[in-house]
């Protein structure tokens, strides 16, 4: 799994964060900054769920062909 | 065709005649007061992706916004900031506002309300029972919280707190724009008094008074954006906590899970509560700048869109039993499809600002005052509080409690 976040797109609800601080943080402006593009795979499941609670549509994930 | 709005028959479920229509599929016609229609979404995944839909305007200048209720005809809520703008102006007054409301932020914020929420408990206890919950604690919170973070004098707080009423809940226009002419006057003096304070003065407007530079703050934005927060930081917030006690009060099962909940638990709790209470029942309203085509549908261009909260954090398709409060939701029935996905916030770019703040101050709100008085009762039955009527932000006028 391969996660972009886009900080042009970003309206700082912090839902990202909230969900899996260990891959989304934000910083003094309150824009999502991702900490890592390769989440564990114990952390997957919560970054798609990031994505798809993310109001902005910000996080993009391209599932790998095989699990990383 | 059904007329909107429809009062709730119980302080925290949607009303009947919208249960009724949420049978019949995602998106409905309705019919407005001044007799134009509307269409009214109640299916989950229809209200997400038009939310997030570019091609919906939520400009409150455009003749064609839909006016939801008479008090919208007012002038003041035609320009009304950040949520009646759509981008670039929408993007660049958020981002301003950011920094004061990222999750971050507000957690430095917490102690500072664990605090003020424990004084109010001992006011309540040392006056003793029966009191008024409106006025003596869920109201307070939110308003010395905005005050202070907006650098508000809470001094004026009777004022602004009666305003803000006042023009939410005005029957008519020429009410709601009385109200909110006295705000605005009264935020136009504040302002100013920051600007002649060197740096700015105290509080998000004081930062933002020493930023007016006529391009992407003039001070007349200044002044809206001053009156949104105002209002939207503290009756919403307040309504919540009002009837979220209410909710859980009326499930002792739910009461004592909230009780023996572990505290990393809460946030969860706090979510499907403002899930089962969807206070303001309406998670956005917009007009389509296109046609758009969903779920077998044509939304016109030109025509309103109304998303219900209420409707769609009851999808059956996200939720089981939908109506059914359950603060362990998120950990057990429906696994990704937890409470944490309800659209009381919004959804898309115009997601509630505040929603951080809300749910941190609404934690602490409900943790206290059952910590601190656990026989807390209703002194009237739910059924017969004196609830807000005809309109989209639900409420109660009073909640008489004792112990
Ligand atoms: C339980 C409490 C609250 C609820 C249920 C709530 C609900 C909402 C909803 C549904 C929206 C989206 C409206 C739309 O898309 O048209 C919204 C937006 C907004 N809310 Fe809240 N709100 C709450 C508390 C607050 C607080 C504490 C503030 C603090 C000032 C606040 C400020 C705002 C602002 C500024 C917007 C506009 C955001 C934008 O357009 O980008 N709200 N709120
Ligand atoms: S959830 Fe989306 S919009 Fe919100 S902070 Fe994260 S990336 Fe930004």
């Amino acid at each position: 799994m391969r996660l972009h976040a886009d900080r042009e797109s970003c309206i700082s609800g912090g839902r990202c964060m909230a969900t899996l601080p260990e891959v989304f943080d934000q910083d003094d402006e309150g824009i999502v900054v991702l900490l890592t593009p390769t989440p564990a795979p114990e952390h997957q499941a919560k970054a798609r769920k990031a994505a798809y609670l993310c109001p902005a549509r910000a996080i993009d994930i391209t599932e790998s062909p095989t699990p990383d | 065709m059904l007329s909107y709005p429809q009062d709730r028959t119980c302080p925290y479920q949607p009303s009947p005649g919208y249960r009724e229509l949420g049978r019949s599929g995602p998106l409905h016609k309705v019919r407005l007061w001044d007799g134009s229609t509307i269409w009214m979404v109640t299916g989950h995944a229809a209200g997400r992706r038009l939310l997030a839909d570019p091609r919906l305007s939520a400009d409150r200048s455009r003749p064609d916004f839909p006016v939801v209720l008479p008090r919208f005809e007012a002038p003041i809520f035609k320009p009304i900031a950040i949520i009646g703008f759509d981008p670039p102006v929408h993007d660049v007054h958020r981002r301003m506002l950011a920094p004061d409301f990222s999750l971050k932020h507000v957690r430095e914020m917490r102690d500072e309300v664990v605090e003020l929420t424990g004084r109010l408990v001992d006011d309540m206890l040392r006056k003793g029972p029966p009191a008024e919950l409106v006025e003596d604690f869920a109201l307070p919170i939110p308003s010395m919280v905005i005050s202070q973070l907006l650098g508000v004098p809470y001094e004026d707080h009777v004022f602004f707190e009666e305003k803000t009423v006042g023009l939410l809940q005005a029957k008519d226009a020429a009410g709601a724009e009385a109200a909110g002419q006295a705000l605005w006057d009264y935020l136009d003096e504040l302002i100013s008094a920051k600007e002649r304070t060197p740096g700015g003065g105290e509080g998000v407007l004081g930062r933002l008074a020493g930023r007016i530079d006529d391009r992407d703050l003039t001070r007349e934005d200044l002044l809206r954006i001053a009156l949104a927060l105002l209002i939207g930081g503290h009756d919403t917030t307040s309504q919540m906590i009002a009837l979220g006690v209410v909710t859980l009060l009326e499930h002792p099962d739910q009461l004592a899970a909230w009780r023996a909940a572990p505290p990393e638990a809460l946030p969860a709790a706090v979510d499907e509560l403002l899930r089962m209470v969807s206070v303001t029942d309406v998670s956005g309203v917009r007009v389509a700048t296109e046609d758009i085509e969903i779920d077998g549908e044509v939304v016109r261009a030109g025509e309103g869109v109304l998303v219900s909260s209420s409707m769609t954090n009851r999808d059956p398709e996200v939720y089981e039993d939908p109506y059914t409060f359950d603060i362990h939701r998120a950990a057990g029935r429906g696994g990704a499809a937890s409470g944490r996905q309800h659209l009381t916030f919004g959804f898309g770019i115009h997601q509630c600002l505040g929603q951080n703040l809300a749910r941190m101050e609404l934690e602490v709100a409900f943790s206290t005052l059952f910590d601190r008085i656990p026989g807390l009762r209703l002194a009237t039955p739910a059924g017969e509080l004196p609830a807000r009527s005809g309109g989209t932000m639900q409420g109660v006028h009073r909640l008489p409690v004792e112990w």
